[in-house]
């Protein structure tokens, strides 16, 4: 063991601020980075050292996918051999049948990032519905304080269920920011349902509004939210996730042409490299898929997983290359900007697209940026205090989200007053997914739970961990970082 | 003067003039004065005066031929030009054609449900804002009128037929007090009450609460009273609060807990749905 790494483990374990889960997690990564990272060509390895390809610090020796999304209808249908547990006959059943397979659910958090389409899941056993909202209340409590990240995501929609209105009244209710949820939005969803759940969201930050209609093209009709927002499919998931920074290639970039013809097309070749060498070894070296009942109960399958390229900086790229230093034609306002955006968008699309990894298959995806990001906007949005006025920044949004099947995803805050309105906040959705946007998170700006980037948080719980205390999720440590880094707080919000 | 209506400003999207996401168009002049008026600069036309333009500092407003030109690049929106206007008007009000109002919409237009005109007073433009509607309604929009009732809606013909639903404000029962607040008779207002609730086209009626000031409790009273016969209509209760309003009045909001008793009033006279704001 380097003195490095000794220190290293030295300062985790005493770290007071980590409770003890958080430091089992954070000991497992400084042992999954003591081996070299997956070798690259020396031209990838450029990018790579300039920070303009980044593994998104998953660990050196990746040992499972980043995101399992497992078939969690099958699992219901079934049961688990592996887990002696039989398909479940009441609620009680199944919610507890669900929180053990958590348990063996890995990702690159501690625990699922994926829990089902729960209202889906639930909404058979729901017989009496005092009794269902008892259960379900231990059962979204149970994942609130033992998966504690708010990266862990469910999904309910698009059918109107007795499930689903409990969940989303309990939601409101409980105010707690795991789990992480999306509403899957199609023109079956009745505006009843809807409305509900844009009331929920507004005291709460969640559920998002998922645009069924676009990532069921791009994936079929088998597909989750993950994490923050990644779409990703049922059954498999993704192997790892890649972030271009395009803020740091403008920085190495003289001029327009540079980028578009030579910078651009170097660095993604690099990003592919990473990405394709590194889940080679997932599936090579680490045999995760072999050893585990995951696959042997046919839960999850080599096929279904994908490999996602994300990106940020799309915003300060465009600004720094074209030197705009004007308001009124910057990224989000000025015409010449937005071209080039969808220029640059367009010739990564195409290039990912026609990429051939050894397993799976690239999609893009809006990263929602990392805690210590500097000055860099996540995936294509408009940076905080310079967004447009609300129509045209819904425009340009649904415009730079089109080819992100992999998931992407912009938010705004609206004013207290919406709250006496849903239909307002509904109008507004169904606009911008008509428009092509695909995913739409909105908050209250008074809220106490409120979404940083793309994950939940409570107001309160930040306060508290600033002061020093330790605190039972994993994200309100983000989120300190994210609030300080990204002015989160201080995001334009809407009346309407 | 049916092709051009002078326009205060337009928000492009509203959650609270109507249902849904809605794009509101402020229109200039109102024959009420109101002494709680929140945008009393909507209340005249401008005279020209020029007194506004030595005022702006960002030289946004200079003087013209035809009177006061307002450039909205150079604009800071501090509002001092309101603020010294002696005549309660706005100097950056502009005569805008239908399609000038619809252009300036495009961008909002994806995420709205319809239109709402107010004021000022909307129906002072009646025949301008019946072709704004039409063009609503072409758009596949609703088209909503949020009124103060001062000129009947009977001798309105083309306007009613094609609104899809107003909003109205009684500000009080009492005809002596509704001089004393608007300077104008509520008769025509009360008989708007009528004759929209009877054509099914009032989506909800609106009163202003301020205590000390009005008898709040006979307006909402009989208000209530007459919206029991119409379940469908909405109240709405606003909450008087001070902002914008010149000279400022010498009284305080009114407290949640007025505002409460007032709306079981309200249903106890059996007002189907009351909000409060």
């Amino acid at each position: 063991m380097t003195e490095n790494m000794e220190a290293k483990v030295k300062e985790i374990m005493e770290d007071p601020k980590l409770t003890y889960p958080q430091r089992l997690i954070e000991l497992a990564k400084a042992a999954e980075n003591l081996p070299d990272p997956v070798a690259l060509s020396e031209e990838a390895q450029w990018f790579v050292d300039r920070d303009i390809v980044f593994d998104m610090g998953e660990g050196n020796a990746p040992y499972r996918p980043r995101y399992v999304v497992p078939d969690y209808d099958k699992f219901m249908k079934q049961g688990s051999k592996f887990l002696m547990l039989d398909p479940p006959k009441d609620i009680w059943d199944a919610v507890s049948n669900l929180l053990i397979l958590y348990r063996f659910v890995p990702s690159v958090i501690a625990g699922p990032v994926y829990v089902g389409h729960i209202d889906r899941l639930l909404d058979p056993f729901v017989k009496d519905e005092e009794e269902a909202r008892h259960a379900i209340r231990l059962f979204l409590t149970h994942i609130d304080r033992t998966i504690s990240d708010s990266f862990c995501h469910a999904n309910i929609g698009p059918y109107d269920t007795r499930a689903g209105r409990i969940i989303l009244e309990l939601s409101a209710e409980m105010q707690r920011p795991v789990p992480n949820m999306s509403m899957i939005y199609n023109e079956h969803t009745p505006d009843d349902f809807a409305k509900k759940a844009i009331g929920t969201g507004l005291i709460t930050a969640k559920p998002s509004f998922v645009n069924d209609a676009m990532y069921t093209a791009d994936w079929g009709s088998n597909y989750a939210i993950v994490s923050c927002y990644n779409a990703l499919p049922v059954g498999g998931g993704g192997l790892t996730l890649g972030r271009l920074n395009l803020k740091k290639l403008a920085d190495v970039t003289e001029s327009p042409e540079q980028l578009l013809n030579d910078l651009l097309p170097r660095a993604v070749a690099a990003q592919c490299e990473q990405m394709d060498k590194r889940d080679t070894y997932i599936l090579e070296n680490s045999h995760f898929l072999e050893n585990t009942f995951l696959t042997e109960e046919g839960l999850i399958q080599k096929d279904r997983f994908v490999g996602m390229f994300g990106l940020v900086g799309l915003a300060e790229c465009v600004n720094q290359v074209l030197h705009l230093t004007d308001p009124k034609e910057r990224y989000g306002h000025g015409k010449q900007a937005e071209e080039f955006a969808l220029e640059i968008l367009e010739r990564i699309h195409s290039q990912v697209e026609a990429y051939k990894p050894k397993y799976g298959k690239f999609a893009l995806h809006g990263q929602v940026g990392i805690s210590t990001d500097l000055g860099v906007t996540p995936n294509t949005r408009v940076p905080v205090g310079e967004e447009p006025p609300l129509p045209e920044h819904l425009l340009i949004t649904a415009k730079t989200q089109k080819h992100f099947a992999a998931g992407i995803g912009e938010l705004f805050p609206f004013e207290e007053t919406a709250k006496k309105n849903p239909q307002a906040v509904l109008d507004i959705i169904k606009g911008a997914f008509a428009e092509g946007m695909r995913y739409f998170s909105f908050y209250s700006s008074n809220s106490d739970v409120i979404r940083v980037t793309g994950y939940l948080v409570k107001r309160s719980d930040i306060e508290k961990y600033d002061a020093g205390e330790a605190c039972i999720g994993n994200s309100t440590v983000l989120g300190s970082g994210a609030s300080k880094g990204l002015h989160i707080f201080e995001r334009s919000v809407r009346s309407v | 003067m049916c092709k051009y209506g002078l326009v205060n400003r337009i928000i492009p999207f509203s959650c609270v003039d109507g249902p849904g996401n809605r794009s509101a168009v402020f229109f200039q002049g109102c024959e009420f004065r109101c002494a709680y008026c929140h945008n009393p600069e909507t209340q005249n036309l401008c005279t020209s005066c020029g007194v506004c333009v030595s005022q702006c500092p960002t030289k946004a407003l200079t003087m013209g031929d035809k009177g006061v030109l307002w450039n909205s690049e150079l604009c800071c929106s501090c509002d001092q030009c309101l603020n010294v206007c002696p005549s309660h008007s706005s100097p950056k009000a502009r005569w805008m054609s239908v399609d000038d109002i619809f252009q300036e919409l495009q961008g909002a237009l994806p995420f709205i449900t319809g239109i709402t005109i107010s004021g000022g007073e909307c129906t002072q433009y009646h025949q301008f804002a019946a072709k704004l509607f039409d063009r609503a309604h072409e758009l596949g929009k609703t088209a909503f009128c949020d009124t103060n009732g001062q000129l009947p809606f009977r001798e309105m013909p083309e306007l009613t037929a094609v609104m899809d639903m107003a909003m109205l404000d009684v500000k009080a029962w009492n005809d002596e007090r509704h001089r004393e607040l608007t300077g104008k008779s509520n008769r025509i207002v009360l008989d708007n009450l009528n004759y929209l609730s009877e054509i099914g086209k009032l989506y909800e009626v609106r009163t202003v609460i301020v205590p000390g000031l009005l008898n709040n409790e006979e307006t909402v009273e009989q208000v209530s009273r007459h919206l029991a016969h119409y379940p469908e209509i909405r109240y709405k209760l606003i909450k008087y609060r001070p902002w914008g309003v010149r000279p400022p009045l010498e009284v305080q909001p009114p407290s949640d807990q007025y505002m409460e008793q007032l709306r079981t009033l309200a249903c106890e006279n059996g007002a189907n749905e009351v909000v409060l704001t």
